[in-house]
């Protein structure tokens, strides 16, 4: 494999004493789109916040096995660190509600007190605006608050947001399950421009939507990681009955 | 099949229609209670008001013998002892909201801390008097003599003392559940670009529950401008208005709550009588109007 970003070997996770992600082996390819599906309650969600260790702010919530972002390990990085380079995006779009969209986009410099001049604030903003394809729109009111935006404008900024900290990951967890059906689309066609610069690991509960984006599919079951493989196999072909029973739509 | 429960019979109507007007009698009992209290207030602060007019509110003499009333004192004491009772607090009760609604919001300890601090204000007024007589004025009186001045133990700083005590639960316990209620998306998109716990609460948690935050304040504030018994017992009771900001500070003093509370028996003439319910007057509407805000400013902040 070339380019591997963030890969896992062996990595366990648990909240308490349940064991929710198992002995899940996976490499993910730089600047490609990949798709983590499953049921409700396989895991995918917490894996996907043990990449970014944000799995262990919950009380309880434990993590053990190889988990790296290029050749290091994530699990002995400062997390702070971690998640400068792995950003995030939630499920519902969580904008600050006490910040302008200026501040909302350029939050992880101010969270973190980091001094950067004017000018390239500004820069930030515009450029990160740009890629999340919300400039347009809210480039005459930079200085209303987040949360007067729609709903698919708030996620585009909360994307924005991650963009901001220029991360070579972002992470999505059903980024669009919150969103009407245009709003939806908007994001989905984002995906597409933002693999050129970053890798995008999304969990989705949406099948057609893991068909449409990703290059390839991660399929989750209870724990396991059952299959993954280039979308177009995974859904034409898979190669283990239970993924081919989820796709055919024998459970949910 | 014939359904029994829709054959409500005329009784079983009537009996919820006079429920449902018990409960709206009780309700409204209490109203015409308060509207009472004020009333009676006000007819029998007429004839202090009659003899005394507005002035009444900033004379500076308070002297029963020679019928000469003055309020400032009393305000002046009131408002002080609240307020350095507002500062000592406000650093407690906004450690004990970040500590128990953030760091430690579940387990034994938190439940216990929760508690306790709740039981500070079950806690009659009386036994804070007591200890502040006991354990307090000891204490003060060495520290006022090393600062050299008067050392009387008693007074307006020993007093603000033990109300700051007093008040840290209405503060804390209000904001304690304003900090659980913030959303944990909002701090989750925190952490998620590379926030640390503190920068969380800097950012996220105080300008979401600000408002909040400052409404206990106000309530707690509330409470202490009322509070008589530990008040009195520990304020020196002297109505001589304080030359120097030292000797209003550690001097005694006086608070229109702890004057109505010693001087109300020796009233002995209708003016005099008739004052000291002014000054009631006076801090009813005084604390109401501390309350009223800080109800608006939780109302708001809830609907946000």
């Amino acid at each position: 494999m070339e380019h591997t970003v963030v890969s896992a070997t062996n990595f366990n996770a648990w909240f308490g004493d349940n064991h929710v992600v198992k002995d899940v082996t996976i490499g993910i390819e730089k600047n490609q789109v990949i798709a983590v599906m499953g049921p409700s309650g396989c895991g995918k969600t917490t894996f996907l916040r043990c990449i970014n260790r944000m799995h262990e702010l919950i009380p309880g919530a434990t993590a053990k096995g190889s988990l790296k972002l290029y050749d290091d390990e994530v699990y002995t990085m400062n997390p702070i660190y971690v998640r400068y380079k792995i950003g995030m995006v939630f499920q519902r779009p969580n904008p600050f509600p006490n910040l302008s969209i200026y501040d909302n986009v350029i939050a992880g410099y101010k969270l973190n007190g980091l001094k950067v001049p004017k000018a390239e604030l500004d820069n930030i903003v515009q450029k990160s605006l740009t890629s999340a394809a919300l400039w347009n729109e809210v480039k005459d009111s930079l200085h209303k608050k987040g949360t007067f935006l729609s709903g698919g404008q708030q996620q585009r900024l909360c994307i924005a947001r991650a963009i901001a900290m220029e991360p070579e990951v972002i992470l999505f967890d059903e980024p669009t399950s919150a969103l009407d059906p245009i709003s939806t689309s908007s994001v989905e066609q984002l995906f597409h421009e933002l693999k050129t610069n970053y890798t995008l690991i999304i969990v989705t509960h949406n099948m057609q939507q893991a068909a449409r984006v990703s290059d390839k599919t991660a399929f989750f079951y209870l724990g396991e990681l059952v299959e993954f493989d280039n979308t177009k196999q995974m859904f034409t072909a898979p190669s283990d009955v239970r993924t081919q029973n989820y796709i055919t739509g024998r459970f949910s | 099949m014939k359904n029994k429960r829709l054959d409500l019979s005329y009784s079983q109507m009537k009996w919820e229609t006079i429920f449902k007007q018990i409960l709206k009698i009780m309700s409204v009992l209490i109203l015409v209670l308060v509207a009472g209290i004020l009333i009676t207030l006000i007819v029998e602060s007429m004839p202090s008001i009659k003899s005394l007019g507005i002035k009444f509110l900033w004379g500076k003499v308070w002297d029963p013998v020679q019928n000469i009333y003055g309020a400032y004192p009393f305000l002046v004491g009131t408002l002080l002892t609240s307020f350095i009772a507002l500062i000592i607090s406000i650093p407690f009760s906004y450690a004990i909201s970040i500590y128990l609604g953030e760091y430690n919001p579940k387990g034994w300890l938190s439940n216990l801390l929760k508690n306790t601090i709740e039981l500070i204000a079950a806690v009659p007024s009386i036994i804070y008097g007591f200890w502040g007589l006991f354990v307090l004025v000891p204490l003060i009186r060495t520290f006022e003599m090393k600062i050299g001045v008067a050392p009387y133990g008693i007074g307006v700083f020993t007093s603000s003392l033990v109300l700051a005590v007093m008040i840290i639960p209405y503060a804390a316990s209000l904001g304690i559940s304003l900090i659980r209620m913030v959303p944990s998306p909002l701090k989750e998109g925190a952490y998620a670009l590379g926030a640390t716990h503190f920068e969380v609460i800097r950012s996220v948690i105080m300008p979401y529950t600000r408002s909040g935050l400052f409404a206990g304040v106000l309530l707690s504030l509330g409470r202490a401008l009322g509070e008589t018994m530990a008040v009195t017992m520990l304020i020196g009771n002297t109505s001589a208005v304080a030359n120097t900001i030292k000797d209003a500070i550690f001097g005694p003093g006086n608070t229109m709550a702890s004057v109505i509370a010693n001087e109300f028996t020796e009233a002995d003439h209708t003016v005099y009588l008739s004052a000291l319910i002014e000054l009631g007057l006076v801090l009813f509407f005084v604390t109401v109007i501390i309350n009223l805000i800080g109800k608006r400013i939780i109302t708001k902040f809830t609907n946000y």
